[in-house]
């Protein structure tokens, strides 16, 4: 296993092998994860355009990161439960979510207010690590049910270093919860590098809790792929949680509010560049002439278009009604938020009076 | 089923073990509820009745067992989650007040999380440290939590069976030095008025006093010994403080025309501060008195040999009645 982890594409676009972890996908397949990281890589530059542009208010950029999050979220079932943190824009398109539903958090229309059964996919979580915790529960649930269902969880190398999320590791083991804790380490914490956050690899963390751990090229789409799947046959079958780390990269700032170059060297950056996800599977489709420049063409266009209808669904999205303020406080009446809406109300309607 | 005479804790116990019975989906969690029944024993009984999967004994974490129980909820359950002690529900007040209380409102109601945190506190029970507290103000301040204390084994039963059934997080602060009052239950009374309506506990004219939890018991003292000096005081429970039943509240100071609020919990920004602001600022012209308060002071809770001064008693509350009937 090479420093970068499981690996089964190299970044010259080479199929490997694994003794353990194998892909059986055909071409229908490999173009589809193309496709997929093609598009969010689309929707994501188009994300940073918009706040450059003042239309959102921030957009954290998961340039980089597509092969982790899209093999990831291909190995689940339609019935599986998703835990994201912020970053997973890839995992929201590929299980459905509207995008422009989603950036109504990032234009401050709402706070990523999604029906989270509607699609698996649970709301974005900016404290870091919390999910990790909702995951074990929703996993220990699904348990309870006799469903096999499972879960998966999403956090960062710095989310590890959270209380949360040692607890949630333990929850797990101790009630064999099917959850898969999946760590895209992206190397940097903001500014702080691995070193500030741990003194072993993450994915050796697993065993001390009592259940399995791997490293994975996360620039790897087909070994992501490989390993989640067989990380959710582990949990599926009652032994208990499984912890996946997919060694990334952060291409990117931490958010657009952040400096990058401030912390850390460019030659870095070029290094991983050269491992760039896509890049690697559209070596594999050319090389085996799985795919050819139509493809990329009508996949190209298709990125454009989505990008189009995000920019204009942005840029027409209306704000909430200020009364909204008061709504779903609580599900049931409670004196204090009426009261505070009457006052509103009132002060509201003042304005009208004066004409 | 007439009412029959129960402590508070067991009060407390069959309120669990019906909800058990009547929601397969209702769940009971936290550090030592299963075998050991809690340290109280609150729970007693309960996991043997119910078995592991619904009355679950967790690991020491108490930020775990609040996000696993959100996790939970998130997935159709109600559990019924068990803080052991006041002073040891810190950790989880990150999953409480980040998660817990804004995930409702951020879904714009799509999530509704009906858990119960129930948190046994307060003093007066010769503690060590970290095992008296009344931290309730820190609860009652954050949008989306309800907070309700009961004062009587009867309430105890009947506002644990509506903080169940309710679908907004409730945090149910369980007064300890009373879990072996007792009292009349009838658990087949079930035209109760709603946990977040104050309740008059003993008429009067001449003052008001607010309280709840721990120390309605210390204003009733008080307002018989009052009594025998003249004064007809007006005991109000106030039962739940997020919401106050401000309605109940006005309409009594508007009668007595003074009030004193009293709480175990420090005054300095305590729910009496709250109350006193309210009824100020809607009562003014029918208080012939400031609002007073009282409650402990502003300094950690004190080793158990100092709680009797640092605690309000039947004392402290007099001498805030005194000085309201000195104005």
């Amino acid at each position: 296993m090479s420093g970068d982890g499981i690996r089964l594409l190299t970044p010259e676009g080479e199929r490997v092998t694994h003794p353990e972890y194998g892909l059986d996908a055909g071409p229908e397949e490999l173009r589809a994860l193309y496709r997929d990281m093609a598009l969010a890589r689309r929707f994501d530059a188009e994300g940073v355009t918009l706040q450059r542009q003042g239309e959102l208010g921030l957009w954290p950029s998961l340039l980089g990161q597509e092969a982790a999050q899209v093999g990831s979220v291909r190995a689940l079932a339609d019935g599986d439960h998703v835990f994201p943190s912020y970053r997973e824009h890839a995992v929201a398109l590929c299980r459905g979510l509207d995008p422009l539903v989603l950036l109504r958090l990032f234009r401050g229309v709402d706070h990523g207010a999604w029906d989270p059964d509607a699609h698996g996919f649970h709301l974005y979580t900016l404290v870091i690590g919390s999910q990790t915790l909702h995951a074990t529960g929703y996993a220990c649930g699904v348990a309870k049910d006799g469903s096999d269902a499972a879960v998966l969880a999403y956090f960062g190398d710095g989310a590890t270093s959270q209380g949360d999320v040692a607890e949630a590791f333990n929850f797990a083991a101790v009630y064999d919860a099917p959850v898969v804790f999946f760590c895209q380490n992206n190397q940097w914490a903001i500014s702080e590098p691995n070193a500030r956050q741990t003194r072993v690899p993450l994915h050796q963390r697993a065993q001390g809790y009592g259940f399995p751990g791997v490293r994975v090229d996360g620039n790897d789409v087909l070994a992501v792929l490989a390993v989640t799947r067989a990380a959710l046959e582990h949990v599926r079958s009652g032994r208990g949680p499984f912890l996946v780390e997919a060694f990334t990269y952060r291409m990117g700032a931490h958010t657009t509010s952040d400096d990058p170059t401030r912390y850390r060297d460019s030659a870095e950056v070029e290094s991983w560049r050269a491992k760039d996800p896509l890049l690697r599977l559209e070596r594999l489709l050319r090389r085996e002439e799985l795919a050819d420049d139509a493809f990329f063409a009508e996949v190209t266009a298709e990125g454009e278009a989505l990008a189009v209808r995000v920019r204009e669904g942005v840029r027409s999205m209306p704000s909430p009604a200020p009364e909204e303020l008061f709504d779903h406080v609580y599900a049931e009446a409670h004196g204090e938020v009426d009261r505070e809406r009457a006052e509103f109300a009132a002060y509201q309607a003042s304005f009208a009076e004066e004409g | 089923m007439a009412a029959t005479p129960m402590t508070l804790l067991t009060a407390l116990n069959t309120a669990l073990r019906d909800v058990l019975a009547d929601d397969p989906k209702t769940l009971v969690m936290g550090e030592d509820v299963g075998r050991l029944g809690g340290v109280f024993r609150v729970t007693e009984g309960l996991q043997k009745d119910f078995g592991e999967d619904r009355v679950m004994d967790t690991p020491l974490a108490e930020s775990g067992i609040v996000g696993t129980a959100i996790g939970l909820a998130l997935r159709g359950y109600r559990p019924v989650v068990e803080i052991q002690f006041d002073g040891f529900v810190f950790p989880g007040y990150d999953q409480i007040v980040t998660q817990l209380a804004k995930m409702p409102a951020r879904s714009r109601g799509l999530i509704r999380l009906p858990i119960v945190i129930r948190i046994p506190y307060g003093g007066g029970i010769g503690a060590v440290e970290h095992h008296s507290e009344s931290p309730e103000a820190l609860f009652a301040h954050v949008a989306g939590l309800r907070v309700m204390s009961p004062s009587n084994p009867s309430d105890a039963y009947w506002m644990l069976r509506q903080a169940v059934q309710s679908d907004d997080p409730v945090i149910f602060f369980e007064p300890k030095r009373r879990y072996y009052d007792k009292g009349e239950v009838d658990t087949t009374a079930s035209d109760q008025p709603p946990a977040h309506r104050a309740r008059v506990v003993r008429p009067g004219t001449d003052l008001t006093l607010a309280a709840y939890g721990p120390m309605v018991r210390t204003c009733l003292d008080a307002a018989a010994v009052a009594a025998e000096e003249g004064r007809q005081l007006e005991v109000v429970d106030l039962r739940s403080i997020s919401p106050v039943d401000f309605d109940t509240v006005r309409e009594s100071v508007r009668r007595t025309g003074r009030l004193v609020v009293a709480h175990e919990a420090p005054v300095f920004f305590g729910a009496g501060a709250e109350i006193a602001a309210h009824v100020t600022e809607h009562c003014f012209y029918h208080l012939s008195a400031p609002v007073l308060r009282v409650g402990a002071y502003h300094s950690p809770y004190p080793p158990s040999r100092l709680e009797d001064e640092y605690l309000p008693g039947i004392d402290r509350v007099l001498d805030a009645v005194d000085r309201a009937f000195a104005h």
